[in-house]
């Protein structure tokens, strides 16, 4: 081991292994033993860098290069270029944001990630190794509050920090913690909620691939601050290899001791267990997740009681998203204080973005809070891939659709709320002119009309009202009053729908008729004229038969 | 795996019931779940079958119709849809000689659309049973349906 002058970290992650990681790495192992370099070259599996398009990527430490686009011819060049001569294989290198290599130095480290803080680990470390995520400060965070704090302390820094959820609807976390700490209870519950099924939203699932065990910290510290011994993690049923990856993790963090009874010997025990989901986005509602993982049909909750009086199995449960969960364990280990001097005042700290669409770099990218879609696109995006900016969708298919007004606008809660729009999931959706906006509204119905649980009458029948509209709107045949009854029952749903979901649509449309009013109203034909309705129900039964 | 095997693998207990469904599935050639199964298991958990169809209903993942050997999932996400997975689910309905929800007559594939697959970074993407494939063009999902009708064949 001390000989290993040389680490090929190759990312294993839901994007790379569709363009053939597995092989590549396997590759790499076999051509390094070929060459008898196996005690000088290690090769490791490690999560996701953030590109999403640029196939198989391999970083290469400590000299902090970045192969993209590898092949298997490109695997012995590599070795004997790189690993044998030392020479730079440059036909593969990677431009753009890559992984600097990893100094000692903690601070030194945050600095060089870009103030990375969710996915400081994450294309560094490998994640089926506890080993390596407690070499790199983990679990020091859980240690801290276990050994120093008690749980009101451990609220108050999170409170102190400012952390608001990262789910979508930016509740301040310290006061979530802080509803269920003090209800008594036998038994109380947290549940991470990695049910992320908005459409362009992969945050969570490459946060758990690439650096599982920050979210079991995060969950421990939590159980620790509201006095919960359990545990769960939903995770979608896609989602394998995060479920294969956080099983693994969950097993060696019981073996270590940093699950289980009496945690660095203190009286508290905790311990995590797997749900899995069965694909149905309104369990990322956390009512409907709870009902969920009590095995029934996912159908969200009224409320109050709130999860944190009346939750899973009727007791107080705090449920938290997968990204708020991973940003608890650096903020016990670096302090309150210190997180809050990260972005803005109104939602400190960095969030964690997916960017996609036309654009030549889509991935994953964590900034921090506060930067302006403008800075987002020519910056981390690498810029438009064709054609000019035309719209972009704001957190996943139940965000806002802005037009190019919006491009400066610093992108967190507050300065979104006051300009009227909500930052949503963490999906950005960059469109050309390519798209036409009304099919593109058609499709984001389609899915909520095919996504509403049917609880409620308002969303059941709403959804089918809205993607009709949408559909006549897309085909050119709407009629005159279509583009009004779209707005007015998009906001009959928003007030009166018993859940987000219903009240998601509301979104997308109104601010699609804010930016772009004249393309939706090229859809209208105003010869059209609509069929009379029946009145009645006499009327009703004779159209009938 | 018998039904009272899986059971007792995960424990008898209405909290488990999503993760023995997807068990129980997972087992049958035909990815489905069968009435006879659900009335077996009905037994063993003391719940009405109502109750477990009901719930096994409301799950995309879940089907009660007999599916083929492999499902094709194409996600049909906004996403997804501005590169084009339109014309991949033309391509991929003329390859098969079948539509959404359909099963092709040899038992091969079932063809169903899906929400976001979490793979949005290789728009457009489809999942066939555990293995997701991305980037897709109409040319690249026929050599895909290709290769596995020749290596079932």
């Amino acid at each position: 081991m001390s000989r290993t002058r040389i680490f090929v970290l190759i990312a294993i992650d839901a994007n790379t292994v569709i363009a053939g990681a597995r092989e590549i790495k396997n590759c790499f192992s076999a051509e390094i033993g070929r060459l008898g370099l196996s005690d000088e070259v290690q090769v490791i599996e490690t999560g996701s860098f953030g590109p999403a398009d640029a196939g198989v990527l391999a970083a290469v430490q400590p000299d902090g290069l970045v192969y993209g686009n590898l092949t298997m011819d490109d695997v012995p060049r590599i070795v004997a270029e790189h690993f044998v001569k030392g020479r730079v294989y440059q036909r593969r290198l990677l431009e753009g944001e890559v992984p600097p290599p990893a100094p000692d130095d903690a601070d030194a480290r945050h600095t060089q990630r870009h103030g990375r803080i969710v996915l400081e680990n994450c294309g560094r470390i490998d994640p089926e190794r506890i080993e390596e995520y407690i070499a790199n400060d983990g679990y020091l965070g859980l240690g801290r509050v276990l050994t120093e704090m008690t749980p009101t302390q451990v609220i108050d820094e999170i409170k102190t920090s400012g952390l608001r959820g990262r789910g979508g609807a930016g509740f301040p976390t310290g006061l979530k913690w802080a509803f269920c700490a003090p209800v008594k209870a036998r038994e109380k519950y947290v549940i991470c909620n990695a049910d992320e099924g908005e459409p362009g939203t992969f945050k969570d699932r490459l946060i758990m691939e690439g650096d599982p065990h920050k979210v079991l910290e995060g969950m421990a510290i939590c159980g620790y601050a509201i006095g919960a011994a359990r545990g769960y993690i939903y995770i979608r049923g896609e989602y394998r290899l995060s479920i294969d990856r956080m099983q693994r993790a969950i097993e060696q963090a019981r073996k270590f001791g940093m699950l289980g009874r009496k945690l660095f010997g203190s009286d508290f025990n905790f311990n995590v267990e797997i749900r899995k989901g069965a694909g149905a986005y309104v369990c990322g509602e956390e009512t409907a997740l709870i009902e969920s993982m009590e095995g029934k049909r996912g159908l969200p909750r009224l409320k109050p009681p709130f999860p944190a009086q009346v939750g899973f199995r009727g007791r107080p449960t705090n449920v938290n998203n997968v990204e708020t969960l991973a940003n608890v364990p650096v903020i016990m280990r670096r302090g309150g204080e210190w997180f809050r001097g990260l972005g803005t005042p109104g939602t400190p700290g960095t969030k964690v973005y997916t960017i996609l669409g036309h654009i030549r770099r889509p991935g994953l990218i964590e900034v921090p809070t506060g930067v302006t879609l403008r800075e987002i696109i020519n910056e981390y995006g690498g810029g438009m891939q064709a054609g000019s900016f035309h719209m972009a969708q704001l957190g996943g298919t139940a965000g806002d659709i802005l037009g190019a007004e919006m491009l400066d606008v610093p992108l967190d809660y507050d300065a979104l709320q006051k300009v009227g729009h909500v930052l949503g999931s963490g999906a950005i959706l960059i469109m050309n002119e390519t798209v036409n906006l009304r099919d593109f509204l058609h499709v984001c119905l389609r899915f909520f009309y095919h996504e509403s649980c049917g609880r409620c009458n308002p969303c059941r029948n709403g959804m089918r009202v809205l993607r009709d509209i949408t559909g006549r709107l897309k085909d050119g045949c709407a009629y005159r009053d279509d583009p009004l009854l779209m707005q007015e029952v998009a906001l009959m749903l928003k007030s009166s729908a018993f859940c987000p979901l219903g009240q998601s649509p509301a979104a997308p449309i109104m601010s699609a008729w804010r930016y772009f009013r004249d393309e939706i109203m090229l859809g209208v034909d105003a010869q059209a004229v609509r069929p009379r309705q029946p009145r009645n129900r006499r009327e009703t039964l004779q159209a009938a038969v | 795996m018998s039904i009272a095997e899986i059971v007792d693998k995960h424990g008898n207990h209405r909290e488990n019931l999503l993760n023995i469904l997807h068990d129980i599935q997972d087992f049958t050639a035909d990815n489905s779940l069968h009435q006879n199964d659900l009335q077996q298991l009905s037994q063993i958990m003391c719940l009405p079958v109502s109750e477990i169809v009901g719930t096994a209903s409301f799950y995309t993942m879940f089907s009660l119709q007999p599916r083929g050997r492999h499902v094709i999932r194409l996600c049909e996400s906004p996403p997804c849809y501005i590169k084009g997975a339109d014309n991949i689910l033309r391509a991929l309905e003329q390859k098969l000689g079948v539509k959404v929800g359909q099963t092709t007559q040899d038992h091969m594939f079932t063809l169903e659309t899906t929400s976001c697959l979490g793979v949005c970074g290789v728009a457009p993407a489809m999942m066939i049973d555990e293995v997701v494939y991305g980037n897709l063009t109409e040319a690249k999902v026929k050599t895909i349906i290709d290769e596995m009708m020749r290596q079932s064949a």
